[in-house]
């Protein structure tokens, strides 16, 4: 098994794209580590992209914020202007895990181990994050809900890479909010994952809406139907019924260890609801 | 209880909080547990586990692994002789080593997901993992049952086809998954239940659990040419693994030293034998030191966790409270070998109350997972649990306060128990006041705040203990035990020790003893090792006064009459007062030579008289209608130490015990799929209680004294776990108005609930 | 293929090691360097005992590779005591019976000094939160709870 540790774009695509066989890209480890352990991969090449200096940083960009994608949630909550502008998408990057988990974990690797409960991706769907990819063609753009395919299943070529996010400008009266469901209070894997994006206007009424399910399907859900059930309203009750059941509608969840489908479908709609009223009293401080 | 203690010597440390002898070890990274020793030349052992739940061995091929460089030794059953049937007590469960060395490596069948199956020793983990993926085995794939319902059903899949159920008469003429059926019975139920005016019954279903220890088991063996066996690992108890070991192996127990290594939670779990025989064997074959450590996936499939179990509980009560007669059926999973805790489940069902009329009866059946072990109160967090939710049921329809029921019926000295014994000073309705007369008693509660009481019994055991003091040449104490400790016991005995010979608590030093450097001891379980342990260093105390009086006679020419031990002096009485200096411990040891040589005394007891204790656990919580989501917000417990010979330690079995229960009534079980495979081998989603799933649990310690005892110890480890389940589904309904008989009470579960009560809006 | 040479500090003293890749810091601090005091309960991440600071950062070290740590600074529970001293943290867990079997008491001792050097006065909320990747099955948690509270406010005193 060969590690290496480029620091640049260019040579991290280089060993990919090379690579005879499994190659994987290392960011926190938080899930690579554990799986080889498990042996549920058995790569040939593990290509370290952490000192890669654009994978590391977080920026101010056309307005919005570019984030690396291998920079750590611990670093993204230490970040209070990404944290203001964004806090749905740092908080949903802060439940990924424990304490320990989140000094290494980040959200490239979220997002590329392909999993339908990575909790930061219903947030940066709800956000309307783009992803920068690396590849041997260069680089080009791609919504996160367009990233993952399915369990295990991402929309990258050959040699390319997650290299960042970009996160749009914020306009005035706009916030976020996350909420996952879980049995214990922390350490477990997401039941079902709610982001909500969302903007109101000087009289309260929610003007444009974003909303992300995770654990609900074979991959994280940007949830159109939800979105509309709330724009124009100020999300009163009928509104906040109308998004839950749209929430509801959306999901096409399995029976598993973690949570049955009647109760996955439940709380879709019981999280969605009280995302979008965190996102909503955020949003009319902001 | 100052006053019933040997030869006048004061309580200094016993019932203070020491600093444990042990500590700077355990904080520092220095203290050693199972997986930090190495030996130079060491091999590492890994184990081949079957991937079915249940299957025939039709044959095993390791040449191409023995052939492997680096491979240095393969073991499959052929390396295990065949050992009758035969049952041995095992602490407060039964074993048979026919069964033993089948669980240690399958025989005829793989009988669980993970069930050893062949093991290799080599000279890297990266080799000894290549090792085992070239061992082909092939298995004859048969049908499996995990539930124990269904393993009772006539036509379910044999487990073994000599198992024909004992207790039943007649005899059965077929082979069976239920391997025995018990009983106990006093009075006569059904006159009793005529006399009641309300009978409530129930059927109850809980999920395995596991103990959850953080630390795997691991073992490191080294086998010498001529049969000398060294062996360190984690356990509770070394001499038992020796014994074991020896056993299986065909080895003298002489030739067998077993050291115990820190140990990292046992709980029960570590009180089986299942790498260590492995690594011995393997040390055997390859003249190398062998290593072993299980994964935390192998300690979830290969380990045991306790049974699951379903539960059905009748209880008779009159109009104005008093249980008249009680019946209980409960059906314990043993896992892939006989032997459930189901006997102590039967035996603990209704210990609490005193009833006239009861009839408790038991199965034992096995099934297509991992053969459980002991578990904090083997057996009785089951049935008690299903017992005092019939009594939170009964004090509604009554009427009557929870706590003042279970005080009009509990068991108090002189209260025949079921099970047989008569009690002697017990304190359940101590534990009933105290938990009355707490702030948390009677707290304001909100909408979907739900309050839980229940009470708890364990018997406690003693048995064989051995413990030696020896006075060094500076007067300081060496005292070596041969318990496993495991949350405090040296501070413990070290406490008793000081006091006894009164010396300074910081001059004894305490140490568990290897297999080779102290006498016999059981294993550290059924609350024991405290209360078992303390006698020992009393006895041991009391042989060292008395040889420091004979020599102080001898050095003063004085007769026994004149000189008493007492302050950690031996004292000149009456006229000899006036002509010698009292002489202390220290003073001894500095003459030791002169006198008579080394001073020292050793206690070799089989320790009775264990009291059993009660305890009553307290607990608020609150559910979330729309989710299914339970926060525990507030826990007290109060228990019947006898005498805390360490405060805080107590405290902690108190408040451990309450989280373990915690997370069992909530969202602990193993999963299983279709397939027979179990789906949660991980702390990922075995989800036991974070830090931040549970709040602070105050802990009230009750001292009825157990007479029995020099100080008034009871054994206090495993009655923490049994009132938790009960407490918890109690307030539950509390909470929400239903009655929740499954665990564990998981999300899922209780949104479903809810919903089908149309409470939920979910 | 060959090891790899990794040079790293580890409670301030220089080491170098050789690793294959699929070692994790763990394996390499136990197994290579002799520092058992980091435990392995999990190999996953779920349990904390591993716990060490990477950088200045509490991490598990079973999720680290030891080729990933050349030229950074590690400390873990060896290090935390400061000659015969103990840390307050590690004198206040004594004195508050915070441990029974002590396998977790490294993993918790080195997150609870990450805490309280960032957080010099948390509640018992955050205290709880911020520990919940440390499992203690013994205790209960309370005593190690109070006892890192006890300690926050001995070191505030100064």
């Amino acid at each position: 098994m060969r590690y290496e540790a480029p620091g640049s774009l260019e040579g991290a695509v280089a060993l990919l794209a090379g690579a005879a066989g499994d190659a994987r890209v290392l960011a926190g480890g938080t899930d690579l580590l554990v799986q080889m352990r498990a042996d549920v991969v058995d790569p040939e090449l593990i290509v370290d992209i952490k000192k890669i200096p654009e994978t590391r940083a977080v920026t101010e960009e056309k307005g919005g914020w570019r984030i690396g994608a291998a920079v750590t949630g611990a670093e993204l909550k230490e970040h209070a202007r990404l944290k203001k502008a964004w806090p749905g998408v740092v908080e949903a990057a802060n439940l990924i895990g424990s304490t320990q988990v989140q000094g290494r974990a980040t959200l490239g690797g979220n997002l590329c181990n392909g999993s339908p409960a990575a909790d930061s991706v219903p947030a940066l769907i709800a956000a309307g994050a783009v992803a920068t990819l690396a590849g041997p063609q260069g680089t080009r753009d791609l919504p996160v809900e367009d990233v993952m395919l399915g369990p295990r299943k991402l929309a990258l070529r050959k040699g390319e890479f997650v290299v960042s996010f970009l996160l749009p400008p914020r306009l005035k009266g706009s916030s976020d909010a996350y909420l996952r469901f879980i049995p214990r209070t922390e350490m477990d894997i997401a039941v079902v994952g709610a982001g909500v994006s969302l903007t109101v206007d000087g009289a309260g009424t929610i003007t444009a809406a974003r909303v992300g399910l995770g654990a609900v399907a074979a991959r994280v859900l940007l949830v159109a139907e939800a979105a509309q059930a709330i724009i124009g309203s100020r999300l009163d009750e009928a509104a906040q019924e109308r998004l839950s059941a749209a929430a509801r509608a959306a999901c096409r969840p399995i029976d598993d260890k973690r949570g049955t489908t009647e109760f996955r479908i439940d709380v879709a709609g019981v999280l969605t609801r009280r995302a979008a009223l965190i996102a909503l009293d955020r949003a009319r401080t902001s | 209880m100052a006053e019933t203690m040997t030869n006048g010597n004061s309580q200094t440390y016993v019932g203070t909080r020491t600093i444990r002898p042990d500590g700077a070890d355990k904080v520092t990274g220095r203290a050693r547990f199972g997986a930090d020793f190495n030996l130079p030349g060491q091999l590492i052992g890994r184990v081949l586990r079957s991937p079915h739940p249940h299957a025939r061995i039709v044959s095993i091929d390791t040449s191409k692994a023995e052939a492997l460089p680096g491979v240095k030794a393969v073991i499959t059953r052929a390396d295990f002789a065949d050992q009758s049937s035969e049952f041995i007590p095992a602490g407060e469960m039964m074993m048979n080593y026919k069964d033993v060395v089948r669980n240690v490596m399958a025989r005829e069948k793989a009988l669980y997901e993970g069930h050893a199956v062949a093991a290799v020793a080599a000279t890297s983990v990266a080799i000894a993992r290549r090792a085992l993926k070239l061992i082909e085995v092939k298995y004859e794939v048969l049908p499996h049952v995990i539930d124990v319902v269904e393993a009772m059903q006539p036509g379910a899949p044999l487990l073994h086809d000599d198992l024909f159920t004992v207790g039943v008469e007649p005899k059965p003429e077929k082979p069976s998954n239920i391997a025995k059926r018990v009983e106990i019975k006093q009075g006569d139920v059904e006159a009793g239940f005529k006399k009641a005016d309300l009978v409530i019954e129930r059927e109850f279903k809980t999920a395995p659990v596991h103990q959850g220890y953080i630390e795997p088991h691991a073992a490191l063996a080294s086998v010498s040419e001529d049969g000398s066996t060294e062996l360190w690992c984690t356990t509770q108890g070394h001499f038992i693994v020796r014994a074991h070991c020896a056993r299986l192996l065909g080895l003298d127990i002489g030739k067998v030293r077993v050291t115990a290594s820190e140990i990292g939670g046992g709980f029960g779990g570590k009180t089986v034998v299942y790498l260590e025989p492995l690594a011995i064997a393997l040390s055997k074959k390859a003249k190398r030191p062998v290593k072993m450590v299980m994964s935390r996936e192998e300690v979830f499939k290969a380990s045991g966790p306790t049974s699951g179990a379903t539960v059905r509980v009748k209880l008779g009560v009159t109009k104005d409270g008093k249980f008249v007669a009680a019946f209980a059926e409960l059906k314990y999973q043993a896992g892939a070998f006989q032997g459930s805790p189901v006997q102590p489940g039967v035996m603990c069902a209704f210990a609490p109350y005193d009833i006239e009329h009861v009839h408790v009866i038991g199965y034992d059946v096995v099934s297509n997972r991992p053969k459980v072990a002991a578990y904090r109160a083997p057996g009785a967090p089951i049935s008690e649990y299903a017992v005092e939710s019939v009594v939170d049921e009964i004090a509604k329809k009554l009427d009557i306060d929870p706590i003042d029921l279970r005080m009009q019926n509990a068991a108090r000295e002189g209260t025949k128990a079921a099970y047989g014994p008569k009690f002697g000073p017990v304190g359940l309705e101590e534990t009933l006041n105290a938990i009355k007369k707490t702030e948390h008693w009677n707290a304001p509660l909100r909408k979907w705040q739900g309050r839980g009481v229940a009470s708890g019994f364990w018997f406690n055991i003693g048995g064989e203990t051995c413990a030696s003091l020896t006075v060094n040449e500076d007067g300081t104490i060496s005292l070596m035990a041969g318990t496993p400790d495991i949350g405090g016991l040296r501070a413990s005995l070290a406490a008793v020790a000081a006091d006894e010979l009164g010396v300074p608590y910081d001059k004894v030093r305490p140490i568990i003893g290897d297999t080779g450097s102290v006498g016999f001891n059981f294993l550290t379980g059924g609350s024991r090792s405290a209360f078992s342990g303390s006698m020992a260093i009393v006895e041991a105390a009391k042989q060292i006064k008395a040889e420091l009086c004979a020599r102080a006679c001898k050095l003063w020419e004085a007769t026994p009459d004149q000189v008493e031990f007492s302050g950690g002096s031996v004292k000149p009485l009456g006229t000899l007062a006036e002509k010698v200096k009292p002489m202390s411990v220290a003073d001894f040891a500095k003459v030791a030579g002169k006198t008579g040589g080394p001073i020292g005394g050793v206690g070799r007891i089989n320790a009775q008289g264990a009291g059993p204790s009660f305890g009553t656990h307290l607990v608020d919580l609150e559910v979330d209608p729309e989710t299914g989501r339970v926060t525990v917000l507030r826990y007290t417990v109060a228990q019947d130490a006898g005498r805390a010979l360490h405060p805080a330690y107590v405290e902690g079995q108190f408040q451990g015990g309450a989280v373990q229960g915690i997370g069992w009534a909530l969202n602990e079980e193993y999963i299983y799929g279709d397939d027979g495979k179990l789906q949660n081998a991980g702390f990922l989603d075995y989800r036991m209680p974070v830090a931040s799933d549970v709040p602070m649990i105050d802990a009230i310690l009750v001292e009825v004294a157990n007479p029995k005892h020099p100080y008034g110890v009871r054994g206090v480890g495993e009655t923490p776990i049994v009132p938790p389940l009960g407490a918890i589904a109690n307030a539950m309904e509390g909470a929400t108005g239903i009655r929740f008989t499954e665990l564990p009470m998981s999300p899922p579960k209780v949104l479903k609930a809810l919903k089908e009560k149309g409470l939920s809006r979910a | 293929m060959a090891k790899h040479h990794i040079e790293a500090t580890v409670n301030g003293d220089a080491v170098e090691f050789l690793c294959e890749t699929e070692e994790t810091l763990l394996d390499v601090l136990r197994d290579t360097l002799h520092l058992t005091g980091s435990k392995e309960g999990c190999a996953s991440g779920d349990c904390g005992a591993c716990s060490v600071m990477l950088n200045e950062r509490l991490v598990c070290s079973c999720l680290v590779l030891g080729c990933e740590v050349g030229g950074q600074k590690i400390e873990t529970i060896e290090g935390m005591a400061t000659g015969e001293t103990l840390h307050p943290l590690q004198q206040q867990f004594l004195k508050s019976a915070a441990l029974q079997c002590g396998i977790c008491t490294p993993g918790f001792l080195v997150a609870s000094k990450a805490l309280l050097e960032r957080m010099p006065n948390p509640t018992e909320t955050e205290v709880r939160y911020w520990l919940a990747g440390n499992l203690c099955r013994c205790t209960g948690y309370d005593k190690i709870v109070s006892a890192v509270m006890d300690t926050a406010a001995t070191m505030r005193k100064g």
